[in-house]
């Protein structure tokens, strides 16, 4: 399978690529691991006539910690990311479910910020990032400004991202003191989640995201709300599917991936130790 | 565009289309089969190659992307006429029966222990999760693998 015809150009620093995005308007993609953009490409579900490589900006390749949050560039390969000592203690979580995305190859080449910016319901990292109250950093022809992950994912594939902007930071709020659990449901190793619930607990409250559960990644707000008044793991978790509106596939109907929601929020919430 | 790559040592240049993918690249270009397309699609591994050292999956790379980068195929592997540890382990084992796969599978099992040097049979089958074999069952290969490292149970 090989994609349609497109020009190519690198860029060798954020500046380089708002050029380059403002010069050719919505014909032009960012290319960033390619993991999910080349697929689509072969497949010819994207045909962009500029493809603009922003993977080797290896400024936005970096995890440091900056006040109370820590602070990931969009370009930082999920590997660094799984790997990385500050995200390991103190937003386990994250680095948790980095590790359950695809296999080691892809790994090695997926970005947080492509993960993200493509806006996948079925990813594992949106959801993780809503759980963990995370922010993104976005670089424009006018500036930067920050979104909360909330706000960043609009619709199906859809983000918050104009078309001449591109996605600078992940900021993830420090919490060395949470327990986390990450469930993924699904039946082949290195297979995409049916359903999935990321819960992180801290103290009286709870963050929880679910992978596969909207047209977009989605926090389980009914269930957050109830483990703050005191609920029972079991009680809160009930919840999890209220609201929400799943699709069906193959894989899964959506009352299997309603009752999936709730199992995995309740296990989640238990092996976090609410 | 000319695209130049360090392929197992040596720098290659052709001149290729922006879309070509690099595995074409290597198979078509360099002149080197070793390395298989099964899926074409990112889920087999039988196309793994390192890529500074790191296996990935050459049908989703376009050859642009790694322009003046090192990449080593299995052709790269065997020191002359001797083997790489990975491919005698694979060789002593059985680790292998029509042999489709094997090229991607000792790419990523030689990654796999530059990242975890001394891996649990656990390891050894969650490192080797984007790699599909169709004849093996698996058995052999994680045995090889576990040999290579120097921890057989
Ligand atoms: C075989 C396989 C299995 C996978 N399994 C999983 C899985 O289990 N779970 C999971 O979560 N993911 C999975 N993925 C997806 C993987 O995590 C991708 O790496 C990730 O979704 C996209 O990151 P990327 O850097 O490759 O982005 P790209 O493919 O380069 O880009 C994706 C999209 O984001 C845009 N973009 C990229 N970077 C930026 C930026 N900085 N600013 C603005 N826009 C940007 C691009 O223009 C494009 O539209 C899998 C992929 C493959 C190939
Ligand atoms: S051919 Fe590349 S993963 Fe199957
Ligand atoms: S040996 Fe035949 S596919 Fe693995």
């Amino acid at each position: 399978m090989i994609p349609v015809a497109f020009d190519y150009e690198r860029a060798d620093s954020v500046d380089h690529a708002l050029t380059l995005l403002a010069e050719h308007g919505d014909e032009a993609k960012l290319l960033a691991g390619g993991h999910s953009l080349l697929p689509l490409m072969k497949y010819r579900l994207a045909a962009p006539s500029m493809v603009i490589d922003i993977g080797r900006v290896s400024d936005l390749s970096y995890v440091r910690q900056d006040g109370d949050h820590i602070a990931i560039g969009a370009l930082t390969r999920h590997r660094d990311v799984e790997v990385s000592d500050l995200v390991i203690a103190e937003a386990g979580l994250l680095a948790a479910a980095t590790a359950k995305v695809g296999d080691p190859q892809v790994r090695h080449r997926g970005t947080l910020g492509g993960s993200l910016a493509h806006g996948d319901p079925a990813s594992d990292l949106p959801a993780t990032v809503i759980a963990l109250r995370g922010s993104l950093v976005i670089s424009g022809p006018g500036g930067s400004r920050e979104v909360q992950a909330d706000d960043f994912f609009t619709g199906f594939l859809e983000t918050d991202l104009a078309d001449d902007e591109m996605l600078t930071e992940v900021r993830i709020p420090r919490r060395p003191d949470a327990t986390w659990s990450f469930q993924k449901f699904n039946r082949r190793a290195q297979d995409w989640a049916i359903v999935g619930a990321a819960v992180v607990v801290d103290g009286g409250t709870c963050g929880v995201g679910l992978v596969n559960m909207d047209a977009r990644p989605v926090r389980a707000a009914a269930v957050e709300a109830a483990v703050a008044s005191g609920a029972s793991a079991e009680d809160a978790a009930a919840l999890a599917a209220d609201g929400l509106e799943p699709t069906a596939d193959l894989n899964a109907s959506v009352d299997y991936r309603c009752h999936l929601a709730r199992v995995l929020t309740r296990r989640g919430l238990e092996e976090s130790g609410r | 565009m000319q695209v130049t790559v360090n392929i197992n040592g040596e720098s290659v240049s052709h001149d290729v289309e922006p879309r070509t993918l690099l595995v074409h690249y290597i198979r078509d270009h360099a002149g080197m089969t070793g390395t298989n397309i099964g899926c074409d699609s990112s889920s087999c591994g039988a196309c793994t190659v390192h890529l500074d050292g790191e296996a990935v999956k050459s049908c989703t790379i376009l050859a642009v992307q790694v322009d003046g980068q090192d990449v080593t195929t299995i052709e790269g592997l065997a020191d002359g006429e001797t083997l790489h540890p990975m491919q005698q382990a694979f060789h002593e084992n059985h680790a292998l029966q029509c042999g489709y796969c094997t090229p991607g599978m000792v790419m990523a099992a030689v990654s796999l222990l530059d990242e975890c040097p001394d891996p649990t049979e656990e390891q050894v089958r969650e490192g080797l999760e984007g790699n599909l074999c169709r004849c093996t069952g698996y058995h052999n290969i994680v045995q090889a693998v576990l040999e290579a490292s120097g921890s057989t149970t």
